[in-house]
């Protein structure tokens, strides 16, 4: 597989390791109420999508930024490819 | 039919016009009393041991392909009951007990060969923990030797002994693992729960479950809906998939693992070698082709096919071990999807969802475990109680923080 890397174009994805599905950026709230479920649910239960999949690649032996990669789990085919950073901003994390 | 030499002898002199089909190819009833979801090993043995030894034979197993479609016909074949822990170890050693009867049981030629499996190791602190996981294995009644080097080098003179990185010092041998043609399992099984009254019905999927105030009632499929009293799922690859249907989030991940087998060559391999320093095991057919494998891929996949990275990992590895393998044609390599869960160890449980029940996590040593996960699920689904076994692979366990973490690496769906 190929990654189209937003910054340093197309790397191959040996390059790469894999952190799994893109929710995982969202670390629930330690002080909430339901916490403790929260965090079960964060760490060990996955949607698991046969399809689109929004996943967590970090490019380890290249410039160790954090991708959102956009690919189909039953094509591998990869359709998008976004920095992390730039997601969680997007979706209203200030850092 | 039974299958015995004598039957052999009379198609033999009758041109071998009078075998039957192993299995019928029944329509659906309206109803069941088990739904077994998944014709793989599991699903067939499950449907095997209830009726067989639960008395349950009002049964369907219901498989989206055909039987032997998934993993059971995709894996290495390796059985094993070399585990550490107490949750695992007695499980597949009873898995292990049942390989050694299985035949005679329910009269089909499954090809066990317990032709012994050698893990290697390569430093000292590796044969301490072997040590420690031989001697956990005698605690459940199983068979395990430590070999030192030079019985390996009698055994094996091929190994590469004196490798600069990964030196072989000596390695834990279970003299009754070995390798079953992984096929003939599911045809065995199906052939005996057929008999036995089974149904089993091929290319009917299934689409959605019946629920209802929080019962399930039976299932949705391609071939109309079908009621149960009980459905139990067995569908490994896809178990992530399949739960959703009933509103299910699980501690899975599916991901792809491939295999390989090279052209025939003549006995070379004494058993199963796998390699400790490096992740390699392989075998060799009874038709003579290296059958070997490693790591999986390492992301999420339901493609049954693998890319070009961990195929020169695996071939690496292989020649770490065994340069001669580097002398043979790679014939074929293939990929099968599975059902990674998040401590390495199988689910086999009721869900919150009365009349549902779950078989999963089977990773990619679910081979071995066939016959006993095909037993504890028979059990479960007959008495509503987890077999002493099988006491440990409860789905709630990742919530009360009871994780079977063989590997002792904490939570990530790439173990074992
Ligand atoms: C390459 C490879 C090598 C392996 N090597 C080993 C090994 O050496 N030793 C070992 O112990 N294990 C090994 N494994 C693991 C082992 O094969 C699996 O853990 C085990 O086969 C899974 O159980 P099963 O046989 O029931 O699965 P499967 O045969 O995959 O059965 C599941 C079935 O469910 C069906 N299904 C899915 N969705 C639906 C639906 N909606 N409706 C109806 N049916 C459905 C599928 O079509 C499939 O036939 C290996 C796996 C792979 C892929």
């Amino acid at each position: 597989m190929i990654i189209n890397h937003p910054l340093l174009g197309p790397r191959d994805a040996t390059e790469f390791s894999y952190l799994g599905d893109a929710s995982l950026m969202h670390r629930p709230e330690w002080q909430s109420d339901d916490a403790e479920n929260q965090f079960y649910e964060y760490q060990y239960l996955r949607d698991n999508k046969a399809g689109i999949h929004r996943e967590l690649w970090y490019h380890e032996q290249g410039d160790r930024s954090w991708l959102v990669v956009t690919r189909n789990t039953l094509t591998h085919e990869i359709s998008s490819v976004e920095l992390a950073s730039d997601v969680a901003r997007r979706e209203g994390r200030s850092r | 039919m039974r299958y015995s030499v004598l039957s052999l002898l009379k198609e033999a002199f009758n041109g071998n016009k009078g075998w039957k089909p192993a299995w019928r190819d029944p329509e659906p009833q309206a109803e069941y009393d088990v739904i077994i979801v998944g014709g793989g090993g599991h699903g067939l043995a499950t449907a095997y041991y209830l009726a067989r030894e639960f008395g349950i034979n009002r049964v369907a197993v219901l498989e989206k392909g055909w039987i032997g479609s998934g993993n059971v016909g995709r894996n290495t074949t390796i059985i094993r009951s070399n585990y550490l822990l107490d949750g695992n170890q007695p499980f597949y050693e009873q898995s292990l007990k049942l390989w050694e009867g299985l035949e005679q049981d329910f009269n089909y030629n499954a090809m066990v060969s317990q032709r012994g499996i050698i893990n290697l190791y390569h430093s000292d602190p590796q044969r301490d923990a072997f040590v420690r996981r031989a001697n956990s294995m005698r605690l459940s009644g199983a068979d395990a030797e430590i070999l030192n080097q030079n019985t390996i080098r009698e055994m094996c003179p091929f190994l590469d002994f004196d490798n600069a990185r990964f030196p072989i010092q000596g390695g834990l041998i279970q003299r009754r693992g070995g390798t079953v043609r992984h096929d003939a399992v599911a045809w065995g099984y199906a052939r005996g729960a057929d008999q036995r009254g089974v149904d089993i019905l091929q290319n009917c999927e299934v689409t959605d479950f019946i629920i209802e105030n929080g019962v399930c009632s039976g299932v949705e499929t391609n071939r109309g809906s079908i009621r149960a009293n009980k459905v139990g799922v067995a569908v490994a690859g896809s178990s992530g998939r399949v739960m959703a249907q009933a509103g299910m989030r699980l501690p899975i991940e599916t991901h792809v693992l491939q295999a390989f087998v090279s052209e025939g060559l003549k006995p070379v391999l004494p058993g199963v070698i796998t390699f400790g320093a490096g992740h390699f095991y392989v075998s060799q057919s009874d038709k003579g082709g290296l059958v070997f494998g490693g790591d999986i891929d390492g992301y999420n996949s339901y493609a049954q096919r693998g890319n070009l990275p961990v195929v020169e990992d695996v071939c690496e590895s292989g020649m770490a071990i065994m340069p001669m393998i580097g002398r043979s044609k790679l014939l074929r390599m293939w990929g099968g999807v599975m059902d990674m869960s998040m401590d390495g160890s199988p689910i086999i449980d009721k869900t919150p969802i009365d009349g549902l029940y779950l078989n999963a996590g089977w990773c990619y040593g679910g081979f071995k475990a066939t016959p006993a996960s095909g037993w504890c699920f028979a059990h479960l689904l007959a008495k509503d109680e987890p077999h002493k076994t099988a006491t440990k692979y409860r789905l709630d366990r990742f919530k009360r923080g009871a994780m079977v973490d063989e590997r002792g690496a904490g939570a990530q769906p790439n173990l074992h």
